[in-house]
C-alpha cells in the first residue's frame, strides 16, 4: 500500500479549495495532515475518497492514478473513510451500521460475524449498545461506530476526518488510543485529519501543515511538535514553554 | 398513541412459520371475497353510492395501493421524491392502447410489455437526473409527466385530446371473464399484483438493494463512502417503481377500455404520493392503508357531493396533525433479535 497525492489541485465552482499539494503515505505509518478550520483538510480526504473531482492532479495508490475512480470502486481496493462529524447512519441501530461497512466486500459474507467481533474489542461500548439506533449514541460513541465501521471493510488505508472533533478530553484520550492499536495490532495504514495538533503529532510518524489549500509543511511528527514556529501557531504555547 | 406498527411486529416476530403462514393465507382469502363485502346486510356500510362498490375496489382502491406501493420504492424506500409518477401509468396506459389497436396481444402479452416501456422511461429520465440532487429530481419529474400528457394530448396517432377507444380487455383467462359485468377479475388480478409487489419488496428490503436504499435515503455521501455505487441504485429503484406505474396503466387501460391526457394529470402524482406520505412512507402496511383511505373515503362520502373534498381535505389535515410520519410510519429501529439471527445466517450487506 502507498497513497501518493500529487500536485492536487480541488475546486468549489471557481474557488480553488486545494491549491497543488503533493504528500506521501506510505504502507504502515500513521500520517497527519493538520491545518486550521477551513484549511481544506476535509476536502482533501473527500477526494481521495472520491466525494470531490479532482481539477488536476493525481491521486495514485499503489502506482496507479484513481483520481478518475468512482468513488465506491475505491473502497472496494481498500480505501475506507470515517467522515466528518461522524457521518454514521441515525436511523440504522449499531449492528446495521456495522453490517453496511462491509457494503463492499459482498464475497466475503462469512467475514461477518469475525469483524463484528474484531470491532466489539476495539469497542466493547458499541457491543453494549448494538441493538440502539446510532442517532442516539454519544458523540464519541458516534465516533466510534464511524471508525468502526470503515474497519468493517478491512481497509488497508483508513482516512480519519477530525476524530477529535466535540469531543471531552478523557474520550479524545480514549479515541486516540484505538486509532494507534488499530495501526500497531492491526497494521492499517492511517492518514489522520486534525486540528488537535498536539494528539495528531504525539501519535503521528510524519506530519504536513496545510495552510489554505498549501501544504507548507512536512516532515517527521516529532520534528513538528518540537518546532517552535509550529508550536507557537498550532500548539498554543510559544519556544519556551 | 398506541404504536400498532410496533405492536403488530411484535406479535408477528413471535409466531413460527405455520402461524405466519395460516396469518397471510386467511389475511389474503379475506382480502380476496372482499368485492363480496356488499353483499350481506351487516357490511352493507362498505357501499359506495354513485359508482358499483366493485368498480371502486378495483379502480381507484386496487390501482391506488398499487401505485402507492410502487412509488414507495421510488419516494418511500430511497428518499428520491418523484413528482411525474403519472408518467408512469399513462405510458403503461397508452402501451396497451397501442397495442390493443395495432397488433393481436391479449392483455397478459401486452402488460410485460407496458412495464418495460415504462422502465426504458424510468432509465431514460433517471440517467441523467439522478445524478443531480433532490430537489432537481422533483422538478424534472415534475415537468416530465406533464410532458408526457402534452405529447400525447398533441400527437393525433394517439387520439389526441379524445385518446384511444375500444381497447380490448383481457381474455377469458382460468374461467374469468373480464369485462364490464365482471370487475371482481380485475380485482383479483390487481390483488395478485399487490401481493407480487409486496413480496419482492419485502424480499429486497433485507438484502443488498433494500440496505443500499436505506443508506442513499440516510446519507448520499457516506453511502458512497461504505462502496454503495449510489447511481445504480438510484436507477433501479427509479425503474422498479416506474415499472410498477406501467403495469397499473395497462390494466386501468384494459378495464376501463380507454385512454385520454386527462385521464392523467399532475393531480393523479400527487394522490399517489399522498397516499404514500399519509399511510407512512417506507412501511408498506402503512402505504397501503394510505393507499385504501384516500381511494375508498372520497367514493364512500360521495353523497355529501360538494362537501366532499373538503371533509376529504379537512380528515387529512387532522391525521398529518396527529401522526406526522403518517399512520404506520416505517420502523426506526430494528429488533435485536432479528438482527442476529441474521447475522448467523450470514446477512448479505
Ligand atoms: N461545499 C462547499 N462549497 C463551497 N466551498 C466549500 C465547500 N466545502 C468547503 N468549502 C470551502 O473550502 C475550503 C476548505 O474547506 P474544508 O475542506 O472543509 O476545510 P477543513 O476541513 O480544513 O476545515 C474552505 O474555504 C471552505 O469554505
Ligand atoms: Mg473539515
Amino acid at each position: 500500500m502507498r497513497l501518493e497525492v500529487k500536485d492536487l489541485r480541488v475546486q468549489y465552482g471557481k474557488i480553488e479549495a486545494i491549491k497543488g499539494i503533493s504528500f506521501v503515505v506510505e504502507e504502515g505509518e500513521i500520517v497527519t495532515l493538520i491545518g486550521a478550520n477551513g484549511a481544506g483538510k476535509t476536502t482533501t480526504l473527500k477526494t481521495i475518497s472520491g466525494l470531490r473531482p479532482v481539477a488536476s492532479g493525481q491521486i495514485i495508490y499503489n502506482g496507479e492514478d484513481i483520481s478518475k475512480m468512482p468513488a465506491h470502486e475505491r473502497v472496494n481496493l481498500g480505501i475506507s473513510q470515517a467522515p466528518e462529524g461522524r457521518g454514521i447512519f441515525p436511523g440504522m441501530t449499531v449492528l446495521e451500521n456495522l453490517e453496511i461497512g462491509k457494503y463492499s466486500r459482498k464475497d466475503r459474507k462469512n467475514e461477518m460475524q469475525e469483524d463484528l467481533e474484531k470491532i466489539y474489542s476495539l469497542f466493547p461500548r458499541l457491543k453494549e449498545r448494538s441493538s440502539q439506533a446510532g442517532g442516539t449514541l454519544s458523540g464519541g460513541e458516534q465516533q466510534m461506530l464511524a471508525i468502526g465501521r470503515a474497519m468493517m471493510a478491512r481497509p488497508k488505508v483508513l482516512l480519519l476526518d477530525e476524530p477529535s472533533m466535540g469531543l471531552a478530553p478523557m474520550m479524545i484520550q480514549n479515541i486516540f488510543n484505538i486509532i494507534t492499536e488499530i495501526n500497531t495490532v492491526l497494521g492499517t495504514t492511517i492518514l489522520l485529519v486534525e486540528q488537535n495538533a498536539q494528539q495528531a503529532l504525539q501519535r503521528a510518524n510524519r506530519a504536513y501543515i496545510l495552510e489554505t489549500g498549501h501544504i507548507v509543511k512536512g516532515a517527521k511528527a516529532s520534528d513538528l511538535l518540537n518546532d517552535p514556529a509550529v508550536r507557537e501557531a498550532y500548539l498554543g504555547t510559544g519556544a519556551h514553554s | 398513541m398506541i404504536n400498532i406498527r410496533d405492536k403488530g411486529a411484535a406479535i408477528w416476530e413471535n409466531w413460527g412459520r405455520p402461524q405466519r403462514v395460516a396469518f397471510a393465507v386467511i389475511l389474503i382469502a379475506v382480502v380476496g371475497l372482499l368485492p363480496f363485502g356488499g353483499n350481506f346486510s351487516f357490511t352493507s356500510f362498505l357501499n359506495t353510492p354513485v359508482s358499483s362498490y366493485q368498480a371502486v375496489l378495483v379502480y381507484p382502491v386496487g390501482m391506488f395501493v398499487l401505485m402507492a406501493l410502487g412509488l414507495n420504492i421510488v419516494v418511500g424506500k430511497s428518499g428520491l421524491l418523484d413528482l411525474g409518477y403519472v408518467a408512469f401509468f399513462a405510458i403503461g396506459g397508452y402501451t396497451a392502447g397501442l397495442l390493443g389497436e395495432y397488433t393481436s396481444l391479449n392483455t397478459w402479452e401486452i402488460l410485460p410489455i407496458g412495464m418495460a416501456a415504462a422502465m426504458v422511461a424510468g432509465v431514460a429520465l433517471g440517467l441523467p437526473t439522478l445524478r443531480l440532487r433532490g430537489d432537481y429530481l422533483a422538478i424534472v419529474t415534475l415537468g416530465f409527466g406533464e410532458i408526457v400528457r402534452i405529447v400525447a394530448l398533441n400527437t393525433q396517432s394517439l387520439g389526441a385530446s379524445t385518446g384511444i377507444a375500444a381497447i380490448p380487455t383481457p381474455p377469458k383467462t382460468f374461467g374469468l371473464i373480464f369485462d364490464i359485468e365482471h370487475s371482481n377479475s380485475y380485482f383479483w388480478v390487481v390483488l395478485i399484483m399487490i401481493l407480487l409487489v409486496i413480496w419482492m419488496v419485502r424480499r429486497f428490503t433485507v438484502r443488498r438493494p433494500g440496505r443500499a436504499w436505506e443508506a442513499i435515503r440516510q446519507d448520499e455521501d457516506v453511502a458512497i463512502l461504505m462502496g454503495v455505487p449510489i447511481l445504480k441504485y438510484k436507477i433501479w429503484s427509479f425503474s422498479i417503481g416506474a415499472a410498477i406505474g406501467g403495469a397499473a396503466g395497462v390494466i386501468f387501460a384494459s378495464k376501463t377500455q380507454y385512454v385520454a391526457p386527462n385521464e392523467f394529470t399532475f393531480n393523479v402524482s400527487v394522490l399517489i404520493l399522498a397516499c404514500v406520505v399519509f399511510g407512512g412512507m417506507g412501511n408498506i402496511w402503512g402505504v397501503i392503508l394510505g393507499g385504501v383511505i384516500l381511494a375508498y373515503l372520497p367514493e364512500r362520502i360521495r353523497f355529501i357531493s360538494n362537501a366532499r373534498q373538503l371533509v376529504f381535505g379537512l380528515t387529512l389535515v387532522v391525521i398529518m396533525n396527529l401522526r406526522p410520519d403518517g399512520i404506520l410510519p416505517r420502523k426506526k429501529r430494528e429488533k435485536l433479535g432479528v438482527k442476529n439471527k441474521s447475522v448467523k445466517e450470514g446477512s448479505d450487506v
